[in-house]
């Protein structure tokens, strides 16, 4: 077992998580109030990563962060290292990627508030923020542990991005999913079959820990 | 005092409106779709006209001309819907304090205590809206809406859920409330009893037009004449 891969999965996992519901709340917010054709453009774009091959945003990311643009060269003056091959990128690569797992849920959990209600809140002086955190977050906070969940999870599986962007740092970039890669390359079965299994235990207890959660609220389906 | 003219278009339906609300109460009187609500939604700044100006005491909320429009936070207005829209997840005396997040916690709490009084829903102060009736709530929304005192008070078909007695009590705290705070009251109905309940001045609207405007016996006296004249017309 190697720890090193697995804490540094959990890390990358809680920092991109905690980083997209902080970017995601607000985003889908926005989305769901706001009015004007160019949230339509903001909606495709973050809903892009959603299609895009892993690969090709982990090589648009590391050419971007990477020495050869202005943007990189200024990001690695301002901390003191490239982005590019270190923790830090791989937390901004993971945060795009997995942008649209956080916003589409709260999307719709935000769409499923009936407007009557935010014009109610609007009405009482309320700002766009405080109609965000007492009626829209509390109202959908389902869609929340979902995005929260599902921003997770894929962070925890994700491989192009970070394979592209992070390549294979012990300690620094080499996640669960790129430790299994090099295991299996190295016909190391036995220790791929565990670090597999790990990987699958950590989605399923997070997914069923989400399900029974909501049903126990919900009441099931019926 | 209202001044309006505002000219909307929500889909197929076309509300035109001219006129001026000088009566400390307004009813707006008419049929299901005749535009009440689409109205009230204007006045609340909820929905923008396609063209117009509205002004309260002279300030001016809407002018589509020059582009001017007062948010719905910043109109000091009190709604009540017809479908209450009290926040689910809120007791009814979060729900009343909603509206009060700048005053400090004391002054919050007796204001919801005296606006849950005046709406007869003291008991309710615990209760979730899903453990209310729809008469508990319209009391409950109407305290919401009265507790930051707004300037103008727009209630649409407020007591619809309520039976007679229970409404005619509060319908007489309501409006001696609004006259002791001078707030501009309109509200909605298609019930002519409630207009007549009240000694207001009455807009009649009909598929989005200004019918008729004026006292409220002379101008349901006027409607009842001209139903009653054309149900004999139907039948002949």
């Amino acid at each position: 077992m190697d720890w090193q891969a697995f804490t540094l999965t959990l890390r990358l996992a809680t920092v991109t998580t905690a980083i997209l519901l902080a970017v995601a709340v607000p985003l889908a917010a926005l989305l769901v109030l706001g009015r004007g054709r160019w949230l339509a453009a903001l909606e495709a774009l973050a809903t892009l990563p959603l299609v895009l091959p892993p690969t090709v945003l982990g090589f648009f990311l590391l050419v971007l962060l990477g020495p050869r643009t202005a943007f990189g060269r200024g990001i690695a003056a301002v901390l003191g290292h490239p982005l590019a091959f270190s923790f830090d990128g791989l937390v901004v690569g993971s945060v795009i990627y997995s942008l649209p797992f956080a916003v589409q849920p709260l999307v719709a959990g935000f769409a499923a508030v009936p407007s009557s209600l935010v014009d109610a809140a609007r009405l009482l002086g309320a700002s766009p923020a405080r109609v965000v955190g007492t009626l829209l977050v509390p109202l959908a906070r389902r869609s929340l542990i979902t995005a929260a969940v599902l921003s997770f999870l894929h962070t925890v599986g994700e491989f192009g991005v970070v394979l592209m962007l992070g390549g294979d740092i012990p300690g620094s970039t080499r996640t669960l999913s790129i430790l299994l890669y090099n295991q299996v390359e190295n016909f190391d079965y036995a220790a791929a079959e565990r670090t597999a299994a790990i990987l699958l235990a950590m989605c399923a207890v997070a997914l069923a820990a989400v399900y029974s959660t909501s049903r126990q609220r919900g009441g099931g389906r019926g | 005092m209202v001044e309006l003219k505002l000219d909307a278009r929500r889909g197929g339906f076309h509300l035109m409106v001219e006129c001026i609300f000088t009566s400390e109460w307004t009813v707006i009187f008419g049929p299901s779709g005749s535009g009440k609500s689409t109205l009230l939604r204007l006045l609340a700044g909820l929905d923008e006209p396609s063209h117009g100006r509205m002004t309260l005491d002279g300030l001016v909320l809407t002018d589509t001309e020059s582009r001017v429009r007062v948010t719905p936070g910043k109109r000091q207005c009190g709604m009540v819907a017809q479908h209450t829209a009290l926040f689910p997840h809120l007791s009814a005396a979060a729900n009343v304090a909603y509206g009060l997040a700048a005053m400090d916690r004391t002054a919050r709490e007796r204001r919801v205590d005296e606006m849950l009084e005046l709406a007869g829903a003291t008991d309710l102060a615990a209760l979730r809206p899903a453990e209310l009736s729809g008469g508990q709530a319209q009391r409950v929304a109407l305290a919401r809406a009265l507790a930051p005192r707004p300037r103008l008070l727009l209630l649409d078909e407020p007591f619809s859920a309520l039976d007679g007695a229970a409404s005619d009590g509060l319908l007489d705290r309501l409006q001696a409330w609004v006259r002791a705070n001078h707030v501009q009251t309109v509200m909605a109905t298609h019930d002519a009893s409630d207009a007549l309940a009240i000694e207001a001045e009455v807009l009649l609207l009909r598929d989005g037009r200004q019918a008729a405007m004026g006292p409220a016996n002379e101008v349901l006296a006027g409607e009842r004449k001209r139903l009653v004249g054309r149900l004999g017309g139907d039948t002949q």
